[in-house]
């Protein structure tokens, strides 16, 4: 449980951690809070020959609102975010999604761009981003490109972020809210014990006009190699139970489950059907 | 394979610095018991399930194990010799002592640091958010029981003693 030899650089600006990239190509691996990559380096899963350590990175720690956005940068651990007042404002689903992260120790050290750059199916905040509309900032020699949510989750382990290229911050857009629209989200998982990766994890949003509920968006983790959407699936009614419970049946019925060899797909399916439906309850009960 | 290349490293362990050559895939806890000779912070799994190397990093629960030294340069680190400056035991460890709260003690150590820096932050909690926080450290003597008796005893004093000042 030693990691094999590297060598290690840490930076203390994007341009100097973009420069490492630059000079090191594929043999450099970026560690941020190295939540997930240390038990890979430990295990021997991983044996990168350099690590570039960004946790010196200051410029990638801030939180603010922009140009009706959420704009928080990469360094950000999942303990800033679950008690940070602008990401409790303005992103409230993000907030208690990293509360559910690992356990508190780890969610000291974990971040928000680690947890996403590194594309874990069933983790927490690949999923949220999806749900939220997120957009990934991304910064290479070049300059910056966003890239959405949708687009940067290609497979399993596998984003958008090129070997030179570091993800900066993610980028939020903010709610509507107005007397006329209210909104509300539900976040569900299921895991068999307390900080283990969840079997399934459901998000989802949804919106009141005139009395009618619609589900703009339903974002599922842990079902296949990235998350996935699923609001074509819920068709828009009145938020009662019975519309919930419907909703939910249909989701879980429409749902491409992965099958593996641990957990059977059928259990998951039942197990997506009961987190959507939580998940959808829990969004009525928060409308507002 | 390249050749064994170790780096300086300034550590400030428990208020003391302390300046050492590491390799840099050296952890932290690894580095804490064989160069600074702090053999209270335990090795158990080593990928960041079990929690008993817990250290406090800048005042927060940190794996150590998760580190590696060549990180920590300019951070204050927290050892378990290092969480009682006066050679009395804190609320945490004294409430652990009464309540019975451990065993062989293998796990105590991270339990008593990741207590101490959770309390703080969650003053009044309840039974299932003490059993929630200690989800992250593993101890196979007690069946933590004892342990979240002595977490709330020690919440209850620390509140006392807060609203005594």
């Amino acid at each position: 449980m030693k990691p094999a030899r590297f060598s290690y650089e840490a930076p203390t600006t994007v341009a100097g951690a973009l420069a490492a990239l630059a000079a090191r190509g594929d043999e450099a691996k970026i560690i941020a809070g190295g939540q997930s990559l240390a038990p890979m380096l430990n295990m021997r899963l991983a044996q990168p020959g350099h690590l570039i350590d960004i946790n010196g990175l200051a410029e990638l720690e801030a939180i603010r609102v922009e140009a009706n956005h959420l704009v928080i940068g990469a360094l950000t651990r999942h303990a800033e975010l679950t008690r940070h007042g602008l990401v409790k404002e303005c992103a409230p689903m993000l907030a208690h999604a990293a509360s559910t992260i690992g356990h508190y120790a780890i969610r000291q050290r974990g971040t928000i761009g680690g947890s996403l750059a590194h594309a874990d199916p069933a983790a927490q905040l690949p999923m949220v981003a999806l749900a939220l509309d997120a957009s990934m900032e991304i910064a290479c020699a070049e300059g910056r490109r966003l890239v959405p949510a949708a687009e940067f989750f290609v497979s399993i382990f596998t984003t958008a972020l090129q070997p030179d290229e570091l993800l900066t911050a993610v980028h939020i857009p903010l709610p509507v809210s107005h007397k006329d629209r209210r909104e509300g989200w539900g976040f569900r998982l299921f895991a068999r014990r307390a900080g283990d990766f969840a079997l399934v994890l459901v998000a989802c949003r949804l919106v009141e006009t005139g009395g009618r509920i619609a589900c703009p968006r339903l974002a599922i983790g842990g079902i296949g190699p990235t998350p996935v959407r699923a609001e074509d699936a819920v068709t828009p009614g009145t938020g009662d139970s019975k519309w919930i419970a419907c909703a939910a049946g249909g989701v879980a019925a429409a749902a491409g489950i992965e099958e593996n060899e641990r957990i059977s797909g059928e259990f998951r399916r039942e197990l997506l059907a009961a987190c959507t439906k939580d998940a959808l309850g829990d969004a009525m009960e928060r409308l507002r | 394979m390249s050749e064994v290349q170790t780096v300086p490293v300034t550590l400030r362990v428990n208020g003391e610095e302390k300046r050492i050559l590491v390799e840099p895939r050296k952890l932290l806890s690894d580095t804490l018991r064989e160069d600074c000779h702090l053999t209270g912070t335990h090795v158990g799994c080593e990928h960041g399930v079990c929690g008993a190397c817990t250290v406090l990093v800048d005042g927060r629960p940190m794996r150590s194990c998760l580190l590696y030294a060549v990180q920590m340069a300019g951070r204050a680190i927290t050892t378990i010799e290092g969480v009682s400056s006066d050679g009395q035991l804190t609320p945490v460890q004294q409430a652990l002592h009464e309540a019975h709260g451990l065993q062989c003690g293998f796990c105590t150590p991270g339990i008593v640091l990741t207590m101490e820096a959770w309390l703080a932050e969650n003053p009044a909690p309840s039974e299932a958010e003490i059993r929630d926080a200690l989800s992250g450290n593993l101890c196979r003597c007690t069946g933590y029981h004892n342990i979240v008796v002595a977490i709330a005893e020690a919440a209850a004093r620390l509140r006392q003693a807060k609203a005594g000042e």
